[in-house]
């Protein structure tokens, strides 16, 4: 038996030994850079890089002296994907919780300013919430369920060994290195690009790695087609790794030091820091949280998908017309006319390539429609899609360049952002998280159906309050910044709109405390049911074996 | 694509499935909904007849860096062309203003209806995106920003001296001739101890009758008042408009009234500063600005001098 179930480890192999090296070399240049660094905010956060690299050393070595990492191949790896829902979770919690904080920030700027803590400054904690709940919440849950659906959908056992963890330890590696640096004033100021080159080189190392890892388990699989899901999951992979490795080109000022100098600059920078924050958007927020409904709605729901034509053409019409809407966010600037129309117009011809994976969301569900009444799971995921379909709409009108002389630098676009945010990726992930644990933990249900319920109706309410304040504030603010009077002045000048905002910055604080009062109900409900209090079987649950099955003859 | 032989038809809708499936999950062979399509379609129609319209390609041969498209439109222009028209239509306006103020000052502005209407329109727009961020909405100021509404003036009030104040700002370094002066930091920099300042605070606070006197203020208060801060405030406190000292005995403290924050303001020196507008406005946004400001209520008919109130004070302890 002990014979067996050490060949069922990979013992300390090649790869082994490259991520060993990988974490040495890091740790090597912590250490440098805690002692000599170039400049005093590369000197303290070197020690918190440092640290992470150490206790990564520190795990290999537990797990590759007690003989190396499971490798069962008639097993599903589900190890790495049940670490994956609880980081999504923790960091969900954490970047909706700054949320709120600078959400109140603004709202109260006198009481919640604190000159003593500079870390604690709006700007500062502003990329900490973007940044969790994009990429750390975000970023996690698409691993995740990328890793689960990527087995299942190819029924193999996920490959490469230690890759898969190093995949997932590095990239929370890389959350932690990036919002410690924030709180530094670390930044290069690009949005949600803001990391450092040293961040941005190790999250392509992790980067590339998540690439071979899912293309190698694409190759081993036993299914003679690949599934819809696994399409976006690919696409969204390679397009992150290309937009983060070319909007972040940079000569770093010294090679022990925080500071680097972009490749670009000008309005050559702003065009390709928006071609990377609009498809951060579209292949992140959109093509990856696709991959995730493609798989779970018709799972949950046990409906067939509703057209396979439709998924094709709305796939690569997606990512063919997605690429080149980025310069809607630069309407009105210096950009170059010819490149504003072309943003406009692309985004436009994008909303029925947007609505295709809503219709085919929506319309799977055609034969269970009365799910939606019992399992608050299904409904969760089709709210989700619902709400992609409204910012897949307003999206395309707000990049009208009439629209958006009245939209731009308001907060209507934050209103936008939360719409697809809260509703769509945190809605969707939610459900995904529902479905998975019970399945993950080989659960009968989840510990209470009653508090997915309350999830799903103070969220939403959250939601609602959001959107609708910022809409308010956002038109309100466009409509104050462009009055004139009768002598061409001005009719108010800006501290007036900001003034006139401070009800709907409280309106939409707490829309946000809803929401995180909801994913906090979805905390102690996946801690109860992992721990085995499930009260009750949920029919909606069907188990899911951790045995690769074989195929039907 | 699909593979043929697993093909089956789906009980509920009647439609056939690919005959794929993965984990469980089937495929519906539904064609693309017709009005998704033709939606489609016309999005790119649309897009195509708008680039025929509008700019739209890059460096074509023969252009002069990118096509016009047929409707010639540049937003570079039409805001070359909106600037133009409103300063059509305020120049006229704006240029009297300038040669009222400076041939018939405050009085010719105020006696112009069509002109004082024009001063106060463009001055509080002017005020809203420059001033407001430190003076406040309403001009009322804060703690270390003085309320302009008031007839406290640490420069003087008068129109000309608003103008002045604005042009070259109060200790901007980067203007030659900028207001200048310097209160010592007399705590931070060694010159009193804790115990000589609170004597100065109690017999300042004594000179505006906000305290009964106190012992230490009528001896180590005074005689150190006399010594270092009378050159400045006078003896008597009433201040100096040349050299911006605030009179100590209207009550109106620009860092706070309380005797901490009054022993505070004589610890570390304040050093107040407002930058030199004539670097980032025209001369008539100033002009306006100044007219504005001077109207807000506390404008002075001309520059006081510490005689003058002296002479003011001295009457009014005579008819006490």
């Amino acid at each position: 038996m002990s014979a067996a179930a050490a060949s069922n480890k990979t013992g300390f192999d090649a790869s082994a030994m490259v991520v060993a090296g990988l974490l040495g070399l890091g740790a090597l240049w912590s250490l440098i850079s805690a002692a000599a660094g170039a400049d005093a905010a590369i000197r303290v956060h070197a020690w918190v890089i440092g640290a992470g690299f150490l206790a990564g050393l520190f795990m290999m070595a537990r797990i590759y002296g007690d003989g190396g990492l499971d490798n069962d191949k008639t097993q599903y790896n589900e190890n790495v994907i049940k670490a994956g829902v609880i980081a999504s979770m923790f960091w969900g919690v954490a970047g909706l919780l700054v949320g709120v904080i600078i959400a109140f920030q603004l709202a109260f700027p006198a009481l919640l300013s604190f000159d003593a803590f500079p870390q604690l400054n709006f700007g500062r904690l502003r990329p900490v919430h973007t940044s969790a709940v994009i990429f750390a919440f975000g970023g996690n849950v698409l691993i995740a369920t990328s890793f689960y659906v990527v087995q299942r959908t190819c029924r193999t056992r996920i490959a490469g060994g230690i890759w898969p963890w190093f995949v997932f330890w590095g990239y929370q590696l890389f959350i932690v290195v990036a919002a410690t640096g924030y709180l530094l004033g670390i930044t290069q100021g690009k949005e949600y690009a803001e990391p450092e080159w040293y961040a941005d080189l190790w999250l392509t190392l992790v980067w590339v790695a998540y690439l071979l890892v899912f293309l190698a388990t694409l190759m081993r699989r036993k299914e003679p087609h690949l599934y819809v899901a696994n399409w976006f999951y690919l696409a969204f992979i390679v397009t992150i790794a290309m937009l983060h490795v070319v909007n972040n080109l940079a000569m770093p000022a010294s090679l022990f030091g925080a500071r680097s100098y972009s490749a670009f600059a000008g309005v050559q920078d702003a065009l390709t820091q928006w071609w990377y924050g609009h498809n951060a958007v579209g292949f992140f927020l959109t093509a990856g949280f696709l991959a995730i409904m493609y798989y779970f709605i018709p799972k949950r729901a046990e409906r067939p998908v509703y057209s396979y034509r439709l998924s094709i053409i709305h796939f690569w019409a997606l990512i063919f017309i997605y690429i080149w809407a980025g310069p809607h966010h630069l309407h009105y600037t210096a950009l170059p006319e010819w490149a504003q129309t072309l943003g406009m117009t692309f985004s436009i011809m994008l909303w029925m390539p947007s609505w295709g994976g809503m219709i085919n969301g929506l319309m799977t569900l055609s034969g269970a429609w009365d799910r939606l009444r019992t399992d608050p799971v299904i409904r969760m995921l089709v709210v989700s899609v619902a709400f992609y379909g409204m910012s897949t709409f307003e999206g395309p009108v707000m990049s009208v360049r009439a629209v958006n002389s009245l939209s731009h630098y308001t907060d209507w676009t934050i209103g936008h952002v939360h719409s697809g945010a809260l509703g769509w990726v945190g809605f969707i992930s939610f459900g995904a998280i529902y479905c998975l644990v019970p399945w993950l933990w080989k659960r009968a249900g989840m510990y209470s159906k009653a508090l997915i319920e309350w999830h799903f109706w103070i969220a939403t309410i959250g939601i609602l309050l959001y959107i609708t304040s910022m809409w308010v504030s956002g038109i309100m603010q466009g409509l104050m910044w462009r009055a004139y009077n009768s002598l061409g002045f001005l009719e108010y000048s800006f501290v007036q709109t900001v003034e006139a905002m401070h009800p709907y910055y409280i309106i939409r604080g707490l829309g946000g405390v809803l929401y995180l009062t909801g994913a906090l109900l979805m905390v102690w409900n996946v801690y109860k049911t992992i721990k085995g209090d499930v009260r009750e079987k949920d029919e909606a649950v069907k188990p899911q074996s951790a045995a690769i099955q074989q195929p039907a003859e | 694509m699909a593979d043929e032989d697993k093909r089956e038809v789906d009980a509920y809708s009647g439609v056939d499935t690919t005959g794929h499936e993965w984990d469980g999950i089937k495929e519906l062979d539904n064609p693309l909904p017709r009005w998704w399509l033709w939606i489609f379609y016309a999005s790119i129609a649309w897009a195509v007849v708008y680039m025929v319209f509008m700019p739209a390609v890059p460096a074509p041969p023969g252009f002069d860096g990118h096509t016009r498209g047929l409707r010639d439109h540049s937003e570079r222009a039409n805001v070359a062309q909106a600037m133009n028209d409103l300063q059509a239509q305020r120049g006229p306006l704006f240029d009297r203003l300038q040669q009222a103020a400076d041939t018939g000052g405050i009085e010719a502005i105020e006696n112009d209806p069509e002109l004082l209407n024009f001063a106060l329109a463009a001055g509080e727009s002017a005020f809203g995106d420059n001033c407001s961020t430190c003076h406040g909405r309403g001009a009322q100021g804060a703690i270390g920003y003085p309320n302009l509404n008031d007839d406290v003036w640490l420069w003087g009030g008068s129109f000309e001296a608003i103008r002045q104040t604005l042009h070259v700002g109060i200790r901007w370094e980067d203007n030659p001739d900028t207001r200048f002066s310097q209160m010592p930091a007399y705590g931070r920099d060694g010159i009193l101890s804790r115990e000589e300042i609170s004597a100065v605070a109690d017999h300042v606070m004594a000179l505006a009758d906000m305290i009964e006197p106190t012992e230490a203020g009528n001896t180590t208060g005074r005689e150190i008042f006399e010594l270092q801060c009378s050159a400045c405030h006078g003896v008597n406190g009433l201040g100096d408009q040349t050299q911006g000292a605030p009179n100590l005995t209207d009550r109106v403290w620009l860092y706070g009234s309380d005797e901490a924050q009054i022993e505070n303001t004589i610890w570390r020196g304040p050093y107040g500063v407002m930058p030199a507008w004539e670097d980032r406005l025209g001369e008539e946004t100033i002009t306006a600005l100044a007219a504005y400001v001077y109207l807000l209520g506390g404008g002075e008919r001309s520059a006081f001098s510490e005689a003058a109130l002296d002479g003011a004070h001295q009457a009014s302890e005579a008819g006490r």
